[in-house]
């Protein structure tokens, strides 16, 4: 497998599955079963994808500067601050931190 | 969910579709900005230009563009499988967004097609937000066209910058691909269920990290959401 093969194989599938919501009946979607699922689903996804992000390096669990950077970012969603400078702040206080060589 | 229909009133439905098209250019613009962050993480982690710029073409869907790049950062293409796993288990909820535009879209099938490929949250929340069927369709498709343009073209820009400056930690855009992502689940979490799968997620992922290839640690976190959404704790009653 190369890194083509992942990129087209996984674009497919996604546009492929957009493409399926427009030719299914929309009776599904009032079966409450399978639309909870598929909204967790992604809940779990992204809270999943977001420790991982923070906190993994190279297989292994790492406490460095990611960590205050997300604990920003909740603060500053929290306070409804636009989704751009959120994501702004956190990378420059990731920056700083590393800057100052307090946390790796 | 079905398309709620007033009687068009002319100047009412002017307004309506005029308060559509700025929902629309406020959203679309926002969201692409974020594109260049893309753009430079996915060459960060070891995608060529090409394959960054076909990712945002072809996949259009952030989350799942965010996941594939951020678990072969980690793996590599070792973790191939499990990368395209995770794009298409968080592509799922583009599928439900489709049905609940189906309906909104009409027309023959090639619109369909078109409006398939622009499903996503961003066109899909201002569409089915405006209060008019024409409000709808332009809310839908002027979010699509202007994120569609807007995305690609940041993308370019950050591959470029990513190829350009290189270590892109120093700069912390691995914090800002985490703010990404917890941006992408806060609007998410309006009740008990979701924060506690939410929660369950983040522990499971952690504790199996130092057990599993990368990749394997999220795909297992997806098991709570179908435990918790099968069975339905904490959750309403629904009848």
């Amino acid at each position: 497998m190369t890194v083509w093969h992942i990129v087209l194989i996984a674009s497919i599938a996604v546009l492929g599955l957009k493409l399926v919501g427009y030719a299914v009946p929309p009776s599904v979607l009032e079966r409450p079963t399978p639309a909870r699922v598929a909204n967790l689903l992604t809940v779990a996804l992204l809270a999943a994808l977001t420790a991982t992000q923070t906190l993994e390096r190279s297989g292994e669990i790492v406490l460095d500067a990611r960590v205050p950077a997300i604990v920003l970012a909740a603060a500053l969603f929290a306070l409804r601050v636009p989704f751009i400078l959120v994501v702004l702040a956190a990378a420059a206080c990731a920056a700083l931190v590393r800057l100052l060589g307090w946390m790796s | 969910m079905t398309a709620p229909e007033r009687t068009p009133h002319a100047p009412d439905a002017v307004g309506a579709t005029a308060a559509a098209v700025r929902a629309a250019l406020g959203v679309g613009l926002a969201v692409s900005a974020y594109g260049v962050s893309f753009g430079a993480l996915a060459v960060a982690s070891g995608l060529d230009i090409w394959q960054t710029c076909v990712l945002s073409l072809l996949m259009f869907s952030g989350g799942s563009q965010f996941a594939l790049i951020g678990v072969l950062a980690t793996g590599g293409v070792a973790a191939g499988p499990a990368a395209i796993a995770s794009a298409t288990l968080l592509g799922i909820r583009n599928g439900l967004y489709s049905m609940r535009m189906s309906p909104i879209i009409g027309g023959p099938w090639w619109r369909r097609v078109l409006a398939g490929h622009w499903t996503i949250d961003e066109t899909t929340a201002v569409g089915t937000a405006q209060p008019t069927l024409r409000g709808q369709r332009v809310g839908f498709w002027v979010t699509g066209a202007v994120i569609y343009l807007g995305w690609n073209l940041t993308t370019l820009a950050g591959a470029l910058l990513g190829d350009l400056v290189g270590d892109v930690r120093m700069y912390g855009l691995d914090a800002a691909a985490a703010a990404a992502f917890l941006g992408l689940l806060w609007p998410r979490l309006t009740s008990k269920q979701p924060v506690a799968v939410a929660v369950a997620a983040v522990v499971v992922a952690a504790v199996l990290v130092p057990w599993l290839p990368p990749g394997l640690p999220v795909l297992a976190a997806a098991v709570v959401a179908i435990v918790v959404g099968v069975t339905n704790v904490l959750g309403r009653r629904t009848t």
